[in-house]
């Protein structure tokens, strides 16, 4: 599995958020997208997720074009991801949101319901037991039936990446998923995404905790007006004069 | 019970027919669409049905096949791109496409234009149209619940979400239009087979405001709500009439006072319609 973008461009108007952005994501990495704000960061997953399309460039996956395809195309091809600004279904309970999630997973014809068929009561069940373990896998159990909007900021954003996770998705992109997350909050969504990573899964992580970042991804990719100014591991980028100066200002 | 239903006939084949078309409102704006387009599928239905029994003879049953049918094959191409549009601007739409066809009919000679289609046989019976309603209530309760309702509820709540969840929005979008110009059509031949006339007149704005109503008063949050609401606003102001006519109100605008009374109560008391009674009897409990 290769998530591989090409000199991606995308224009609003005269500002050219994302401008020639190159890198490639591997099965089983946790790859850093990082980048002072406005960078283009969460414009690039827009891109990815194919609600937006680029003005320029291809991002293909396994060497098929993405680019051009509609967002729930690109989700069947197994890319999930989560939001910045949360975008959880605020309306219906948690484990709703994560059956929601195993959209693409089951195999559940309408007319098998419409029938009263016993084998329909069956496969729901069964994705409703899922979305339970789901929900468990990142410490939400308890919570399976509260509605969306009564959780907390941090429950949401883990409520998001279970939603994003029943898909079984082979690259996973989280936008901040830690954002307004105590220290152990934060300490076990990185545990959850290292172990998302071992069961062979791409991972691309915006991520503004820079400690968090450091100590989490197998690359990092640094973007800053759009353009990709370093590249590589933790230690090589956090060396590089570019990102000081990205990050600090010329001349520090 | 024999002369009750005698007696009542008619009101009560009306709550079934209201219901079916409140019904028809809520397929749409249960996946979070305002489409205002029902009273033109109703129309297509009405007219395809009228014209099936008084120039073809065809049996009554194949009549109501087609006036589900015709509003639905027109869907699928007004569908696909109107419901590209997002909120005002789709029932903005649905409105024009409804003007449309009104205006058509009342163009149209081959069915007497404005005068509409006289002296259809009734053949509606009320079992008729309380079946069609029951099966229209169970296919929307089995609805919820599935893949497909939760697919539903996913683009309600949050279209973006919901396509990069890899749900096909505009498939279900669709899907559930098709459906709502369905029922619409079924209650537009029933209701032309029990007053025995189709006219333009009856297929206006105003008709898809009273369905539309009828959806909200009753609640669109469970699937039997819009047919509650249907069946209050149809019979309220049937049960009322004695008192406005002692007010001195005439029947007719008698009717639409009560019934923007009625709107303008729930809307500020029971945001979620009458369903939400049964849910706040259930917290105090």
């Amino acid at each position: 599995m290769t998530l591989a973008l090409d000199g991606v461009e995308r224009a609003f108007g005269g500002v050219r958020a994302v401008d020639g952005a190159s890198f490639t994501l591997v099965k089983g990495e946790v790859h850093g997208l990082i980048g002072p704000n406005g960078a283009g960061k969460t414009t690039l997953l827009n891109l990815i997720s194919g609600l937006l399309q680029p003005t320029g460039g291809k991002i293909e996956l396994d060497g098929r074009r993405i680019d051009r395809m509609a967002p729930h195309r690109i989700a069947a091809l197994g890319i999930a991801r989560t939001y910045q600004n949360i975008r959880l279904f605020s309306g219906i309970s948690a484990a709703d949101n994560v059956v929601v999630g195993q959209h693409l997973r089951r195999r559940a014809p309408l007319w098998r319901r419409l029938l009263v068929l016993p084998s329909a009561r069956a496969e729901e069940n069964a994705a409703r037991e899922r979305a339970r373990a789901g929900l468990a896998r990142v410490g939400l159990e308890a919570r399976a039936g509260e509605r969306a909007v009564n959780l907390s900021y941090g429950e949401q954003r883990r409520v998001e990446i279970a939603r994003a996770l029943a898909s079984e998705p082979r690259v996973l992109l989280l936008d901040e998923p830690t954002a307004g997350m105590n220290r152990s909050e934060a300490a076990a969504v990185a545990q959850l995404v290292r172990e998302v990573a071992r069961e062979g899964r791409a991972v691309l992580l915006i991520e503004h905790n820079v400690r968090l970042v450091m100590e989490l991804c197998d690359r990092i990719t640094v973007l800053n007006f759009g353009k990709v100014i370093a590249r590589g591991t933790p230690a090589e980028v956090g060396k590089d004069p570019a990102v000081i100066a990205a990050y600090l200002g010329e001349g520090a | 019970m024999r002369d009750l239903l005698l007696a009542y006939q008619s009101l009560i084949a009306f709550v079934g027919i209201n219901g079916l078309l409140a019904l028809s409102v809520y397929a749409t704006l249960s996946c979070g669409q305002l489409s205002l387009a029902n009273a033109g599928f109703m129309a297509v239905g009405a007219y395809a049905a009228a014209l099936l029994t008084v120039k073809a003879q065809a049996p009554f049953i194949v009549v109501l096949a087609a006036s589900a049918l015709a509003p639905a094959i027109i869907a699928v191409p007004l569908g696909l791109p109107v419901l590209r549009l997002r909120g005002v601007f789709l029932a903005i739409a649905t409105i024009g496409f409804g003007e449309v066809v009104r205006l058509f009919f009342v163009n149209w000679d081959y069915t007497n234009g404005a005068l509409g289609l006289v002296a259809i046989p009734q053949r509606t019976a009320l079992w008729t149209i309380f079946l069609a309603l029951a099966l229209a209530l169970f296919v929307l309760a089995r609805i919820r619940g599935s893949r497909f309702g939760y697919a539903l509820e996913a683009i309600r709540e949050d279209e973006t979400a919901a396509r990069t969840m890899g749900i096909d929005t505009t498939g279900h979008k669709l899907a559930m239009f098709v459906l709502g110009a369905a029922l619409a059509g079924l209650a537009g031949g029933l209701e032309a087979h029990f007053t025995f006339m189709v006219a333009p007149g009856g297929y206006g704005f105003g008709r898809v405001v009273e369905m539309l109503v009828q959806a909200v008063v009753g609640g669109t949050a469970a699937f039997f709500g819009p047919v509650l609401g249907a069946a209050f606003l149809t019979a309220l102001p049937e049960v009322l009439r004695e008192v406005g006519a002692r007010l001195g109100f005439a029947p007719g605008p008698f009717r639409l006072f009560l019934n923007g009374a009625i709107l303008l109560l729930v809307v500020l008391f029971l945001p979620n319609g009458l369903v939400s009674l049964a849910g706040l009897r259930r917290r105090k409990k």
